[in-house]
């Protein structure tokens, strides 16, 4: 055995030190594709735009299609809705931020914001509640919004958390009116 | 126990081979015949070899209901009906594995509480307690997913709901979430990954349970009194005392869970769970299995925000804590007396839990509006006050009363009390010696 083996540090350390970044690396790399497998795949990603005709929707009437695997709601609200919307002060809200889509992060939560310009009577909204992910019922609620059969969260004409333990509005999609009677979701 | 010496010796050639290469039969000679047993130990004790015969029977039934069952979001519930209505005897393989699953929880609900009425948490038996508690998260998560597997509404929202729950978490939450579910929503990645997890969990649970009844060897069992066996005479051996005392529990249990299979079987599943899944239509009142339903209603408790901690984090961390405060239980409770014989203050606040996780599950079945709420809160304010203020200051400020010196003493003193026995009670293990 050479004198160089036993200096600090020798060729041994070296190995040890190199073989244990090896098994990290490894390891890492051997458990990356058993995480990754789980994420959704091609073809969960593969979100199509929907375009829904709202022709036959009179103030009052709704209707939900699927988007995403999520059901969104179209609602042509009626004049008595839009005015209990408006008539809400910030204040008074669980959640100040508008979490519309189509406008910037911060947003106020103001009825106006919570639908498009020019198109206030129009809510299009994922109607998925914010707190657990369940369906609320339209029209229902101490609010006269929508209410959530699971734990009791109430929403305001505006979708607007209201009471409850939802944290948060219901999302506003990014869509716009591509004709007056036409919408394109996402 | 186990520290004493090994009393097998083979007899024939066979054992003796055996014994020289492999000594299995005298790890089963020493585990399940030989093994010192408390000599108080009453049916309480029972429910140990109870769970042991409803894992091996779930996993039965269920790697039978697995060569039936088809994990497709279009199929799946057609498959379990195919189950109910043409495989032969598949109607009975169901219902045993269904009301299996809740007798398996009855069973692990007496289990825990047994433990914390007689003290069986404190030390030296902390591990077996939390072995005993990852065994419990275990089959929560496997019964969690089992019931998503026929697809129904219940199926669905139960599944929406709960892996909600991961959404709560700050920053990584949503990202978590998809992952579990593979996209955006329960669908069909979701039920063939919830279908090999609940097909492999069962697995780990045994593997649990092994650690568990290896901790269980190496401490001893508890007793009633509370107290450590001292000398040979506060023990009797395994076979035949605890063996057939188990053996009469099981049979006795297993008559009650036959009759729910038979005359009961959906008693305790939800009508709703018999509508194939449907994502854009929640069931108006949407419940788990009963056996979460304490857990639920805390989860909706929290129906206001603390700071930071908005109103749905709030409710998550509060549910999960409730089930981490068992993890606790060993280190919160500052009692020298293990046993609530010995407790009379902690044997009052002990059926109060009790009464208290029972008003908590009726809750949980109750919708959430109105004074229902209130209730829930108040009860989970109990829950936790249990486990983090009576159990600390109780050990603390409460006189227990005077304990036995020894095992053998309490059984003898209580037969002295009891007197006129008839003549068969002597056969008792208890009086044994």
């Amino acid at each position: 055995m050479s004198a160089t083996d036993t200096q600090d540090p020798n060729r041994r350390d070296f190995l040890y030190v190199a073989t244990g970044m090896a098994a990290v690396v490894g390891a890492g790399a051997f458990a990356w594709p058993f995480i990754d497998q789980m994420r959704p795949d091609a073809s969960t990603l593969a979100l199509a735009s929907v375009e829904v005709d709202v022709a036959s929707l009179t103030p009052g009437m709704s209707l939900i299609v699927k988007w995403r695997g999520k059901p969104v709601v179209v609602r042509n609200r009626t004049e008595q809705e839009m005015k209990d919307g408006e008539a809400v002060k910030l204040a008074d809200l669980k959640d100040p931020i508008a979490r519309n889509a189509n406008l910037p992060a911060d947003a106020p939560a103001t009825d106006a914001n919570r639908t498009t310009p020019g198109k206030e009577a129009w809510m299009v909204m994922v109607q998925v509640c914010t707190h657990l992910g369940c369906i609320p019922l339209g029209q229902e609620g101490d609010f006269g919004g929508w209410f959530c059969p699971c734990h009791g969260s109430q929403y305001d004409t505006a979708g607007r958390i209201r009471k409850g333990p939802a944290p948060e509005n219901m999302a506003v999609p990014v869509f716009k009116f591509i004709s007056d009677t036409k919408i394109l979701i996402g | 126990m186990s520290e004493g010496h090994s009393t097998y010796t083979p007899k024939t050639g066979i054992e003796r081979w055996f014994d020289a290469r492999m000594p299995l039969p005298r790890l089963v000679y020493d585990s399940f015949v030989a093994y010192p047993v408390p000599r108080n130990l009453n049916y309480a004790w029972t429910f140990g070899g109870i769970l042991s015969i409803m894992l091996v029977a779930q996993i039965l039934t269920g790697i039978v209901l697995a060569m039936h069952y088809t994990a497709d979001t279009n199929l799946a519930f057609g498959s379990v009906e195919k189950i109910m209505r043409d495989v032969n005897s598949g109607w009975l393989l169901r219902y045993l594995h269904s009301n299996g699953a809740s007798f398996f929880f009855v069973a692990v609900y007496i289990h825990i509480f047994r433990g914390l009425y007689y003290g069986s948490y404190k030390a030296p038996r902390e591990l077996l307690w939390i072995l005993g508690c990852i065994i419990y998260l275990l089959m929560m998560a496997t019964g969690f997913m089992g019931y998503v597997l026929p697809w129904g509404q219940m199926s669905f929202w139960g599944a929406t709901v709960i892996t909600g729950f991961f959404s709560a978490i700050p920053l990584v939450g949503d990202w978590i979430q998809q992952l579990l579910l593979g996209g955006f929503a329960v669908d069909n990645p979701t039920l063939n990954r919830f279908f090999s997890l609940h097909y492999l969990l069962p697995f780990m649970i045994a593997g649990v349970v092994v650690l568990h009844v290896w901790a269980l060897h190496v401490v001893g069992q508890s007793n009633p009194t509370g107290i450590e066996v001292k000398s040979k005479t506060d023990t009797v051996a395994f076979t035949p005392y605890a063996t057939i005392k188990d053996a009469f529990g099981m049979i006795v249990f297993l008559f009650v869970f036959a009759y729910f299979v038979f005359y009961l079987p959906n008693y305790l599943g939800h009508p709703d769970n018999y509508t194939v899944a449907n994502p854009l239509k929640t069931p108006a009142h949407i419940v788990p299995e009963w056996y979460f339903l304490p857990f639920y209603a805390i989860l909706r408790a929290i129906t206001f925000n603390v700071g930071p901690i908005n109103s749905k984090l709030g409710g998550v961390l509060c549910m999960f804590g409730a089930i981490a405060m068992l993890f606790l239980v060993p280190w919160l409770d500052t009692s020298k007396v293990r046993s609530a014989v010995y407790r009379p203050w902690y044997k009052l606040f002990f059926w109060l839990f009790v009464v208290d996780a029972i008003l908590l599950g009726w809750l949980g079945s109750q919708p959430a509006e109105g004074s229902y709420v209130f209730m829930a809160q108040m009860a989970t304010l109990f829950y936790f006050a249990f486990f983090l203020i009576v159990l600390p200051v109780l050990g603390l400020i409460e006189t227990p009363r005077r304990l036995p010196n020894s095992i053998t003493e309490a059984v003898l003193e209580k037969n002295k009390g009891g007197g006129g026995h008839p003549a068969g009670a002597t056969a008792a293990p208890e009086t044994k010696g």
